[in-house]
C-alpha cells in the first residue's frame, strides 16, 4: 500500500455543478444522450457524439476496468494515473488508482469507485481502487 | 484546389543556443527571423505575411510585428502546440496561393530551460479549458500521458522497452555529429532501459531534451523562389487535424497521423515508400513509433519491429529519421518540436545536412508534428516536401 498524493480541487462551473454536487454525496454521474442513446465523458450539455441537446445525468455503477495506466515515479509522492472504462459502457475516464500496490496494477484489472478528498473545500474527485 | 507546387520554403534557421539566460523571448524570435531571412537572401522589408503560435509573447503577431518592425498584409496564429509550425507552412502556402501574401515568415522561440520549467513532470495550466476539472486533479503530466499510450501499445501489440530504446539509439547516432546538440554521446539500448524510470514505461532516455532557442522558416511564392540563389524546396502536400477523446471513447493506440498522413500523401501524389527522409516528432520514443505506424511506414502494431536494429539510422537503416538528433538528443525549443522537424527536412532536401548523416539524392522528405498530448487531445500535422 502506498501513500496517496494530494488532489487539487476541481473548478466547478455552471455546466457541471450537478456532477460535482453528486460527487459530494459519493455518487458518480455519467452524461447520456436520449437522441443517440450514448453516454459520454467529461459531461457536456450538448452530446459530442450526435450534437443533440437532449442529454441527462445517470448514476454509474462505480465499477470498471483499467484501460491504461502509468505510475509516475518521479514525483514528490508517486501516483498511478489511469483511464478506467466504466462498466457497461464504451467510455473511459481519467482518474487515479489509489490505496494499492502500484507494482501489482495491470491493464484490464477490475476496479471500483472510491472518492478522494481534495484540497480546501472543493468537492471530492472520483478515483478507483482494485476490486 | 491544392497547395502542391504553390509555394516554396526558401529560408530556414535553427537558433544555436540551447540555454538562453541572457536573451529575451522577443529577441529570440527576432534572431530566428533574421537568420532565416539571411538564409533565404531576403530582408524583413520583403516579409508581408507572419505566422506564430502560443509561444509568442503578448498578442503574438501584434507584439512581434511591432518589435521587429514588420509591415504585414496577412497574419495567422493557428495554435496546435508543437505541431503549429507545420500547420503554418501549409497555411502560408494557402495564403500565397490566394495572393494574400508572397513572403511568409514563421517563428518559434522559448526559454523553458532558463525559466527552470519542470517540463515533463509538472501539470500544465491550460486555463479555462472545459476538460480541466475532469483531468487536472489527477495530475496528468506530459510523461504519464505518453506513458499511458506506451503501456496500451505494449499491451495490445507486445511492443517492448528495448524496441522503444532503438529510437533513442538512432537519434544519438545522428546527434554525435551535431555540435549544437544537447546530448552528443551515442547510447545503447541498455543505456536507455537502465536509465531511471520517469513514468512507466518511459525511462529518462525515452524522453526528449528540454532546451531554449527556436527557429524560423521563410515560405515564398514560386516566382520569388526562382529569383533566390537557393535550392528549390517545394511544398507538395499537407494534412492537419486534431485527435481527441471522442466523448470518452478513448483509444490510445493511434495518433492524428492516421488522419493527416493519408491527406498529405494524397495531395502530394506519393506514398510512404517514396519518402527518402522523415522528420518525425519525437517528444518521446513512443511518439515516433506510433506516428511511423499511422503514417503508413509499417503496419499498425509492427512499429517495434520496424524501429529495431538501427532501421532509423542514416546510412544503414531503411528510413533515416531526425538526422539532426531530433528532440530526443538535439533540441526541443520551447517544448515544441515542430519547427526543428521542418528545418532538418529542408537541410536534407538541400543537401545541407551534416555529411555523415546526409541522405544521398534526397529529393522527397516528410515532416510530421504532434502538439498537445497523445494521451488526451493533440494537433497533428504532416508536410511532404520535394527538391525541384
Amino acid at each position: 500500500m502506498t501513500k496517496n498524493k494530494v488532489f487539487p480541487a476541481p473548478i466547478v462551473d455552471p455546466e457541471t455543478q450537478e456532477y460535482w454536487d453528486a460527487a459530494r454525496k459519493g455518487e458518480l454521474l455519467v452524461r447520456h444522450c436520449r437522441s443517440c442513446q450514448s453516454p459520454h465523458h467529461y459531461p457536456r450539455t450538448i452530446c459530442p457524439h450526435c450534437g443533440s441537446d437532449d442529454t441527462y445525468f445517470e448514476p454509474a455503477s462505480g465499477l470498471g476496468h483499467i484501460y491504461s495506466y502509468s505510475v509516475t515515479r518521479k514525483a514528490k509522492v508517486p501516483y498511478a494515473i489511469a483511464y478506467v472504462t466504466l462498466e457497461g459502457t464504451d467510455i473511459s475516464m481519467m482518474t487515479n488508482i489509489v490505496n494499492c500496490d502500484f507494482d501489482d496494477l495491470k491493464i484490464g484489472q477490475k476496479v471500483k469507485l472510491v472518492y478522494s478528498e481534495t484540497e480546501g473545500d472543493g468537492p471530492p474527485v472520483p478515483t478507483f481502487t482494485p476490486v | 484546389m491544392s497547395i502542391n507546387g504553390k509555394a516554396y520554403i526558401a529560408g530556414a534557421f535553427e537558433h544555436p543556443t540551447r540555454k538562453a539566460v541572457d536573451k529575451s523571448l522577443a529577441q529570440l524570435h527576432a534572431e530566428c527571423a533574421k537568420g532565416a531571412l539571411e538564409d533565404a537572401g531576403l530582408t524583413k522589408n520583403d516579409v508581408d505575411g507572419y505566422f506564430c503560435a502560443g509561444d509568442a509573447p503578448g498578442l503574438g503577431p501584434l507584439a512581434l510585428a511591432d518589435y521587429m518592425g514588420l509591415k504585414l498584409r496577412h497574419m495567422d496564429t493557428t495554435e496546435t502546440g508543437g505541431s503549429s509550425y507545420l500547420v503554418h507552412v501549409a497555411h502560408a502556402a494557402e495564403a500565397i496561393a490566394l495572393g494574400k501574401c508572397s513572403v511568409a515568415l514563421i517563428t518559434l522561440a522559448g526559454r523553458p530551460k532558463a525559466e527552470g520549467m519542470a517540463t515533463g513532470t509538472a501539470p500544465r495550466d491550460y486555463g479555462a479549458s472545459p476538460d480541466v476539472a475532469f483531468e487536472f486533479p489527477f495530475s496528468p503530466v506530459i510523461t504519464n500521458m505518453y506513458g499511458m499510450c506506451a503501456m496500451r501499445h505494449m499491451h495490445e501489440y507486445g511492443t517492448t522497452s528495448e524496441q522503444l530504446a532503438w529510437i533513442k539509439v538512432a537519434a544519438s547516432h545522428h546527434a554525435q555529429h551535431n555540435k549544437n546538440a544537447v546530448l552528443q554521446d551515442v547510447v545503447t539500448v541498455e543505456d536507455v532501459v537502465n536509465s531511471p524510470m520517469i513514468s512507466d514505461p518511459l525511462h529518462r532516455l525515452d524522453c526528449c531534451v528540454i532546451s531554449d532557442g527556436g527557429g524560423a522558416l521563410i515560405v515564398v511564392s514560386p516566382e520569388i523562389a526562382k529569383t533566390l540563389n537557393r535550392p528549390l524546396v517545394k511544398i507538395k502536400g499537407a494534412g492537419e487535424a486534431p485527435k481527441h477523446q471522442m466523448g470518452g471513447r478513448i483509444d490510445l493506440t493511434y495518433t492524428g497521423a492516421a488522419f493527416t498522413g493519408p491527406t498529405a500523401f494524397a495531395e502530394a501524389g506519393v506514398t510512404p515508400s517514396d519518402i527518402k527522409y522523415a522528420s518525425i516528432y519525437d517528444s518521446f520514443t513512443i511518439t515516433v513509433l506510433m506516428q511511423l505506424e499511422d503514417l503508413g511506414f509499417c503496419e499498425k502494431g509492427q512499429g517495434g519491429k520496424f524501429v529495431s536494429d538501427g532501421n532509423l539510422i542514416s546510412g544503414s537503416g531503411k528510413l533515416p529519421f531526425n538526422t539532426d538528433g531530433g528532440g530526443l538528443c538535439n533540441n526541443h525549443p520551447a517544448n515544441r518540436g515542430g519547427m526543428t522537424k521542418v528545418i532538418e527536412a529542408v537541410r536534407q532536401l538541400r543537401g545541407e545536412a551534416h555529411p555523415k548523416v546526409q541522405v544521398p539524392n534526397c529529393d522527397l522528405a516528410l515532416a510530421h508534428g504532434t502538439g498537445g498530448s497523445l494521451g488526451t487531445r493533440h494537433g497533428s500535422a504532416t508536410l511532404i516536401l520535394e527538391r525541384e
